[in-house]
Order: C-alpha cells, then structure tokens, then sequence
C-alpha cells in the first residue's frame, strides 16, 4: 500500500483525467451521439417496416379473400345464366313443338274436310255418270227389249229393284 | 551483432509478450535474477522516454533504442525539456540556471553535480517539483484517444454517408456499442436514465480495452495497470455515481426504510462505507488484474534466460504463450467488469422505489 502511494505520479493522474474527460466529451459529441441516434433511427425503421409488411401482407390476404368471393359469385352467376338459358331453350322447344302440333291437327283437319268435300263431289259426280251409265244402257236395253211391251215393264222392275244405290 | 539480431527476432516471436530483456545472460544466476527482477519492475513503471529496447554494447555502454518525450516540470513556473537530457538517469540535465537528475523513476532538483542524498529509509530528500511530463504513459493515452476519436467518428460519418449502415473497422465494433447499451447500460440502469450515462460508459469500455491490449503488444506499455490511471477511472465513476444519485439513494445510505430505527443507525455507516470501497474496488481490481497478468508473463519469459536450455526454455516459451492468450482474454474482461460495475453503481444511484415501506 504504501509502495502503491509512493508509487503514485500526481502528473499522470492528471493527465489521464484531462485526457479521458475531454475524450469522453468530444466523443459524444463527434461519435456516441450520431452512433447512438442513428442505430436508433435504424431501429425504429426496421420497426416500422416490419410492421408495414404486416399490414401489407394482411391487406394482400383481404385482396385474396375479396377476389376469392367474387370468382365465386361470378361462377355462381354463370351457372345461374346457363341454368335460364337452359330452361328456356326447353321452353322454346316445347313451345315450337306444341305450335308444329297444333299446326298439323289444323292442316290435318283442313285435309279430311277438303277431302270429305272432293269425295262428296266426286261420288256425286258418280252418280249423275252412273245414272247418265244407267240411262244409256237402260235406253239400249230398253230399245232392244222394248218390243214387248210386257216384257218391258217387267224388266223395268226388275231392274230398279236390283239397283240399289247407297 | 548478432546479439541484437537475436532479440530482434525474440522481439517480434513474442508477439503478445511485452518486452525483451536488457541484455544477455552474463556472469552468475542470481545477478541474471536480480536483473530481470528490476527490468520487470522498471517495465511495471511509467518512464520519461519512449524505450523500445535497451542492451549493452560489446564495448560495455549501454544503447537505448527508442524516442525521448518532452518533460513539463513545474518548479516556480514551467520548466520544458526533452527527456534526451536526462540520459536515462545516467546524467544530469541542465534547464537555465536549474540541474534535474533522474532517479527511479522520479525527477529531483540537484546541484550541477547531480548528487542525490537519501535518508535513512533510503528515499531521496532532494526535492522533486510537480511532474506534468509526457510520459510513455501520457504518450500511449494521447495515443489512444486520437486513435478512439478518429476509429468512432469514422463509425459515425460512415452511417451518414452509407445509408444508416456501418463500414469498414466499424462493422466489428458497432456490435460492440451495440452490446454495451443492450447488455450492459440498459440492465443495469434501467430503460428511462440509461442515456446519461452511455456517453461515459462506452468510451470507459473502449478506452481500457484497448489500453490493456496495447499492453499486451511488445510496445512495453503498462498504463492500466498503473494505479494513477485506475484511481483516475475509479474517480469518475465515483463522481458520476454519486452526482446523479437521487434521493432514494441517499435515503437508502442514512436512513434505510423498513428496518428498525437502532437498526438504521447502525447500518447507515455500513452503507456509507460502501460509497467509497466500490469506486476502491474498482480502482484496486483493474489495477491488480493488469499488473499481476503482465509480471506473470514477463516472469515467464524471464525464466527462458534462466533455464537457458532447449527443453526449459521452450515449456517456458509455451507457458508464456499460454499466458498472452489467457491475456487478450483478461484485457477484454476487465474492461467489460469495470464497465458493468460502473453501470451497476448507477443504477443504484438513480434507482426509484416503488414504496419506502416495500423492504
């Protein structure tokens, strides 16, 4: 102890005082405050950015969401669109198909009354040639026949009860 | 010659070892001890010149290698000259009308003869005026503030110029401050005052890092573990401490809370025994842990000359290497537990208490 105060050099005290405070106080001035202010504003930063990512990443997975829900509705609109059109192309067919029938039973109709009406003309038309047929054949006969006037009323009988016209 | 060229090479073999010895082995073992002894003890020392190594030439003189410093005196008004005059001790150095001679380590004024008379317990009666020389010491400090000045502005700027992002030598020590604020600083202080403090602590923390690692270079320096140097640390420390320290801390020195009222008069002379034994203990740790590292190495490598033969001397080799790297180790730890404890004792001092009655 006493070799250590004997030892002691007041000099280097005082210097190593000097020097260390004044190194302290350039230091903080010139390095320690800057250092310290910058990793702080460094810090503070990539703090901030951290967060911003976040946020980033959460709205991007909102974005996703939202496009996610309206893919869905957009196919749920389609598939409703195909399912109208379906239907009403089924309707439509139905629809044309009961007109094509009705259209037929008309023409169908029509047909059997034009054909009533030419079959009522034609057998008509038969029977004023069958009568006219009749009328010459019973002339001829009768010419031959008709000698006889006996035998004439007897064949005219005869005759027109096995005409027997429907 | 060749002599020399022998300790050259040790010189540089040693890396981390601090100093080559004055001469080679001659005459009798116990002379050889005696004089490693002294040249461990004298490296231990501040010195008033630059002394890189010393041997005796062939012809018996002895050659320093080094650089003189300038010497401030002040003896009735300053007295300036270079320490070249002193010779080493070995003559007497003429200022004006003045004679100084040195001795031990220590200037005296001497009459133009240079004798120095002792008393009985062997100290010099000459008087010796108040020394502000730049010594090795002085030196290696300026040294190393410059060197921390330009290493920590340079971290500084290089954010400003490289986007917040350190460069080059700053990119190892930005971790460093880094650490000292996170791990040291804002534990031990707490988050709300440690800003006050940073200043001191981080350029505590470089300034004896470095200081212990220059020590350990073969430059010869020995400034931590000088006691003026210590003392001065420990002062600070002390000063800031017991400055900042808020009324809780003087509360809890005089007038402990939650303890009885005889228990509090008892304690309080503990308490306030305890303001100065920690700044001592930090003064008389980093200085022992220094001293004791570089006599424990110099004694080693001391002990080469001594055994003098291939087998001692390599285990000494080996030890002495061991050592240096066990060094570097405790350079780094000591200026980390000053660091610490300064830090501790600041929180102490600016520790807030919830409630007096809590303990």
């Amino acid at each position: 102890m006493e070799k250590l105060i004997s030892e002691f050099s007041f000099g280097l005290f005082f210097w190593q005082l000097f020097i260390f405070v004044g190194l302290v106080l350039l230091l903080k001035k010139y390095a320690w405050k800057p250092i310290l202010d910058t990793v702080n504003a460094r810090e503070t930063s990539i703090k901030e950015a951290l967060g911003a990512a976040a946020d980033a990443r959460k709205e991007m997975a909102s974005l996703q969401e939202d496009n996610q829900r309206i893919l869905k509705e957009a196919r749920a609109e389609r598939e409703a669109l195909l399912k109208e059109a379906r239907t009403t192309g089924a309707q439509l067919v139905e629809q044309a198909k009961a007109d094509a029938q009705k259209e037929a039973d008309r023409i169908l109709t029509q047909a059997q009354a034009a054909i009533q009406t030419e079959k009522a003309a034609a057998i008509e038309d038969l029977k004023r040639q069958v009568a006219g047929f009749s009328l010459d054949i019973a002339e001829k006969v009768l010419m031959s026949e008709l000698e006889d006037r006996n035998k004439q009323t007897a064949l005219v009988e005869k005759l027109l009860k096995d005409v027997n016209l429907k | 010659m060749v002599n020399i060229f022998k300790q050259i090479n040790l010189l540089f073999f040693l890396c981390f070892a601090s100093f080559t010895f004055a001469k080679e082995a001659e005459g009798s073992s116990n002379n050889l001890k005696e004089e490693i002894r002294a040249y461990i003890q004298h490296h231990l020392e501040d010195t008033h010149d630059f002394n890189l190594l010393s041997y005796t030439a062939e012809d018996g003189h002895k050659v320093h290698i080094g650089m003189p410093l300038p010497v401030i005196l002040w003896d009735e008004g300053f007295q300036i000259f270079s320490s070249s005059k002193l010779h080493h001790g070995e003559s007497v150095a003429q200022v004006g009308d003045r004679f100084y001679k040195l001795d031990h380590g220590t200037i005296y004024r001497t009459d133009a003869e240079g004798t120095i008379t002792y008393d009985e317990e062997h100290h010099a009666t000459n008087v010796a005026p108040l020394d502000f020389s730049i010594t090795k010491n002085v030196f290696t400090l300026m040294l190393t503030a410059l060197l921390m000045f330009f290493l920590f502005r340079g971290l500084a700027r290089s954010y400003a110029t490289n986007g917040m992002i350190a460069k080059g030598v700053g990119r190892f020590f930005e971790p460093i401050v880094l650490y000292i604020r996170d791990e040291i600083a804002i534990p031990n202080i707490g988050e709300k005052h440690y800003k006050q403090y940073m200043s001191y602590l981080l350029t505590l923390f470089f300034f004896i890092w470095f200081l212990n690692i220059l020590g350990l270079t073969p430059l010869g320096i020995n400034v931590t573990g000088n006691i003026a140097i210590t003392f001065a640390l420990a002062l600070i420390t002390f000063i800031i401490t017991n400055v900042t320290a808020k009324k809780d801390y003087w509360l809890h020195i005089f007038w402990m809370p939650g303890v009885p009222k005889i228990m509090r008069l008892a304690l309080a002379p503990i308490e306030l025994l305890g303001v100065f034994i920690k700044p001592f203990s930090l003064m008389i740790r980093l200085y022992a842990n220094i001293s004791a590292g570089h006599i424990v190495l110099m004694s080693l490598i001391g002990l080469m000359f001594i055994f003098k033969n291939w087998f001692g001397s390599s285990l000494s080799f080996g030890l002495a290497f061991a050592i240096s790297i066990i060094e570097v180790l405790v350079a780094l730890l000591q200026a980390y537990i000053f660091t610490v404890l300064s830090a501790l004792y600041f929180g102490f001092a600016v520790e807030e208490h919830e409630h007096e009655e809590a303990h």
